[in-house]
């Protein structure tokens, strides 16, 4: 492909019949060699305007130093590092292979950094006229870099023509930057009045510095500041968005990690104190996946989620009826017994796969933020960690409120001897319900694995958490383990700034135990007789 | 009086006898056999044995509360750590000026976080007497409000377990920060002497080890003491049936605070005298799976007996010893067995263990003999095992 694209570029070039062109670049070659920066910069901009796609690839060369004339020929190329010490040139007008040459038989095009300042400018205006307006809106919000005046009429006829809106705005917004730096007064104090709304930092920067200019209070000083208040007023509206963001990403993780438990814990009684092993399990699972299919890293989340949800289900299967199953009615020991079953796991995993933490790649889809405006975005990562949670949450009440299984299943906590009368088979169910508790939380750990190390250790940072959120949110109520996760946190990412990420922690901990005296039995409390049985 | 109780522990005089016995013996072995001779035992040897007795202790307190009153706390350690972070602040200040910054007032790491003076609450640890008030206050204070909230609302069972985790995860999350002024990350640690007593020397190291021994009997007697007491009678009845207590007029409340907050002492105790034998205290001691392990101890050894949670953690700790030292990756698969073992199949524990096969025995010749005669008989076996059930789930 790479070799085609110069090869598709040359026979465009030629069935254009694009001499005219070609020769109106190399007619700036000259200047380029010139030592005078104002030359140099004259002739950069005549390259850019003349609006050819060569022009791209030679700026884009030049700007990374790459950019040399043969000395006895004269020709302009561009070179890459070849075997001994040669390179390979290509030439600069039409990409072609010009051939192998030693260092001392090329001269540099020399760029310092005023010089790839006007370069950047000139591949946006390049830019500006790209069909794709991702790349219009990128060109746009560089040409804030280097404000340049010259640039201002080609970018208000853009304006005019220009159908996104969100480039549009964008547009405008640095029409008024430059108008700001290079008008009137009338002008200056419109357009800082236009800049108020734009997010980016870089406007702020440019008004501070504005302002430490204007010594004595005026009417622009004054502009200014008004714009100033406005864009930090809004900056901290956007700050106090992304903490609720963030907790709510990291109320989702509590959410995850505390479902499967509310159901081994809420429905069942038991304490599955080997409940963040399952949830390592499942990010092990997912480490083994992307392990089988290198290929498939993007799809390999999908393979992972059901295949975790097996394996953890199929291991918590094996404990309830090898362990759980004699300790019904014995809450203590069932903890005890459980803790022994994840020290055995965490040192099975140290011992069979290693001690170290694995790293299991993210998927692309994960990477990249939606943006919202210039300075706030949501990164895809934790949106689809909220997605997912509410996603598998919503699944599991659907679960336990319609379906045969979910019904069985309340039958046998309420009243196990009636249920088993009526033909319910409550030695099964008993299993199936910890095996959904526990694929559950292998499921939460496929989730885990894209947002936090995957090593034996995984568990006991989460199972703490997870036993939090389980008794705040009231046990045996799903509906309060969706709010008590959220809600902490939330609470803890908007602690989080002024006291710090441990101390925030320590006072969620604190917090919940005060709660816990306050309301021994959870946010929501079942109520009635259920709570005796 | 007091010999009254004493007296009819058959089994707790056995255990302080072989305790005495084991006391003298070590010492014995270490001070006056030659070094060469194949019975000599090193003074590493003595200390690693004086680690176990406080554990033990530690094991003891857990009892006290766990075994006769029915409180699962999974956060005893942290009552343990408490008492040894007050030791190590009094070992702190004896370095004086021999620290490597040489500053008389201040501990190294204080130096290195550019601290100008000592904080409030360390002030006083330079004194012996102070600091071991403090080993038994610091603790102390935290199981009563603690305690006080968590039993007035009637925090039972799991709940309280759970609740007690958290304590000293955010203990230990705490204790971790440089702010704090404990030492953050690394603990304290570099202690020289101990009321002028080089640390290093084998007398010394022999002294805390019998120190050890002594303060084991001692908080055996006086946990033999309180549950045999009437005070004991009513921590049984709260563990059997809570609400049955409270209807015939008890403040439970009350009871289990008192027994909580004697408990939290002696792990206090406990965590002053492991301190200079080990020499360091870091907030690793306050780690949730630390208490979880002792409870296992208390488990194996046999909750409700004391001298079962000394029995376990003696052996538990011993096995620790032998098997991190000879195969450190099967230790935890054996201690994560251990858990699952004991709990299913030795709910007594090891000094259940006799009694146990005894009444297996027993209900099998019960069974025998009741085949071939009417079913009546064995009705007051079964009620006894609905009785025996009812204690479990509590």
């Amino acid at each position: 492909m790479n070799r085609l694209i110069p090869f598709i570029a040359l026979l465009m070039s030629l069935m254009l019949s694009a001499f005219s062109h070609a020769s109106a670049l190399e007619s700036q070659f000259e200047h380029l060699k010139s030592k005078k920066a104002s030359e140099k910069a004259a002739a950069i901009h005549a390259i850019a305007s003349t609006g050819e796609p060569q022009a791209e690839v030679i700026l884009n060369q030049m700007l990374e130093g790459k950019l040399y004339y043969v000395k006895r020929s004269g020709e302009f190329v561009y070179i890459e590092k070849g075997e001994d010490k040669k390179y390979t040139a290509y030439s600069a007008l039409s990409n072609d292979t010009v051939g192998t040459f030693k260092k001392r038989e090329l001269k540099k095009i020399r760029v310092n950094n005023r010089i790839r300042g006007q370069i950047r400018t000139a591949m946006a205006t390049l830019q500006l006229n790209s069909n794709d307006s991702d790349l219009r809106l990128k060109a746009v919000r560089n040409l804030r870099d280097a404000l340049d005046a010259n640039i201002l009429p080609t970018l208000k006829s853009n304006l005019e023509t220009e159908e996104n809106s969100k480039v549009a705005s964008a547009l405008e917004v640095t029409i008024a930057a430059i108008e700001f730096a290079y008008g009137d007064l009338d002008l200056q104090l419109k357009s800082a009045h236009v800049l108020a709304d734009s997010d980016d930092p870089k406007i702020l920067v440019l008004f501070r510095k504005a302002l430490e200019k204007t010594a004595k209070p005026s009417e622009l000083s004054s502009a200014i500041e008004k714009s100033i208040e406005a864009i930090e007023s809004r900056q901290k509206m956007y700050g106090i968005a992304e903490n609720l963001f963030f907790g709510l990403s990291a109320g989702s993780v509590l959410l995850l990690s505390a479902i499967g438990l509310a159901i081994t814990f809420g429905v069942m009684g038991v304490i599955n104190m080997a409940h963040g092993e399952m949830m390592m399990i499942g990010a092990y699972t997912t480490f083994g996946i992307q392990a089988l299919f290198p290929n498939f890293i993007d799809y390999s989340l999908f393979l992972a989620i059901p295949a975790a949800f097996l394996v953890s289900g199929a291991v918590g299967i094996l404990i309830e009826r090898t362990v759980i199953r004699h300790l019904y009615g014995r809450p203590l020991e069932t903890l005890l017994a459980t803790f022994g079953i994840s020290l055995i796991l965490q040192q099975a995993v140290r011992t069979f796969v290693s001690p170290q933490n694995q790293s299991v790649e993210n998927p692309s889809w994960m990477s990249g933020s939606l943006e919202i405006t210039e300075s706030f975005g949501l990164t895809f990562n934790r949106l689809y960690i909220i997605l997912f949670s509410l996603i598998v949450f919503f699944a599991l009440m659907a679960l336990l409120k319609k379906s045969l299984f979910g019904l069985q299943m309340r039958a046998v906590t309420q009243n196990r001897a009636m249920a088993n009368s009526m033909g319910i088979r409550s030695n099964w169910v008993d299993a199936l319900t910890f095996g959904l508790g526990s694929g559950v939380a292998g499921i939460a750990g496929v989730a885990l694995s894209q947002i936090s190390n995957v090593g034996p250790n995984l568990g006991q940072t989460h199972i703490i958490d997870s036993f939090m959120v389980v008794v705040f949110g009231g046990v045996g109520n799903l509906w309060g383990t969706l709010v008590a996760a959220m809600g902490l946190g939330i609470v803890n990412k908007l602690i989080e700034p002024w006291a710090g990420a441990v101390l925030a922690k320590i006072i969620v901990l604190v917090f919940i135990i005060l709660f816990i005296q306050r309301r021994p039995r959870g946010l929501f409390a079942l109520k009635g007789r259920a709570v005796e049985g | 009086m007091k010999d009254s109780f004493l007296m009819k522990d058959k089994a707790g005089l056995r255990m302080l006898s072989i305790l005495g016995a084991a006391l003298v013996i070590i010492t014995f072995l270490n001070q006056a056999v030659p070094v060469d001779n194949p019975l000599h035992i090193t003074t590493y040897t003595v200390t690693l044995f004086g680690k176990y007795l406080c554990y033990a202790l530690l094991a003891l307190a857990v009892d006290l509360i766990w075994g006769y009153c029915g409180i699962l706390s999974l956060g005893h350690g942290a009552f343990f750590a408490l008492g040894g972070y007050a030791m190590g602040m009094y070992l702190m200040r004896q370095i004086g000026d021999r620290g490597v910054y040489g500053n008389p007032e201040l501990p190294d790491f204080m130096v290195f976080l550019d601290w100008q003076e000592l904080p409030w609450y360390w002030q006083g640890f330079d004194s012996f007497g102070f600091a071991m008030i403090m080993v038994l206050v610091a603790p102390a204070i935290l199981a009563f409000v603690f305690g006080w909230l968590a039993f007035r609302s009637r925090v039972t069972g799991v709940y309280l377990s759970i609740i007690t985790q958290a304590l000293t995860y955010a203990l230990m999350l705490a204790f971790f920060q440089n702010d704090m002024g404990f030492g953050g990350n690394n603990g304290l640690t570099d202690f020289k002497d101990i009321l002028g007593f080089d640390l290093q020397s084998d007398d010394t190291r022999i002294g805390l080890f019998l120190a050890s021994g002594i303060a084991l009997a001692l908080g055996y007697i006086l946990c033999r003491w309180i549950v045999s007491s009437r005070l004991g009678r009513v921590l049984v009845a709260v563990r059997d049936s809570e609400s049955r207590t409270r209807f015939l007029g008890y403040r439970v409340e009350h009871y289990k605070l008192v027994v909580f907050v004697l408990s939290a002492m002696l792990a206090g105790v406990a965590g002053a005298l492991y301190v200079p034998q080990v020499g360091i205290i870091n907030p690793g001691e306050f780690a949730p799976i630390n208490s979880i392990e002792l409870v296992i101890w208390v488990a194996m050894g046999g909750r409700g007996t004391l001298y079962g949670a000394i029995l376990g953690a003696i052996l538990v700790n011993y096995a620790k010893t032998w098997f991190t030292g000879v195969l450190p990756d099967a230790w935890l698969f054996l201690l994560g067995a251990l858990f699952v073992v004991t709990t299913l199949y030795l709910p007594k524990g090891i000094a259940g263990l006799y009694s146990q096969i005894r009444e297996r025995q027993a209900e099998k010749k019960a069974t025998s003999a009741s085949s071939n005669t009417e079913p009546n008989e064995s009705i007051p076996a079964s009620q006894d095992a609905q009785k025996s059930k009812l204690v479990e789930e509590v």
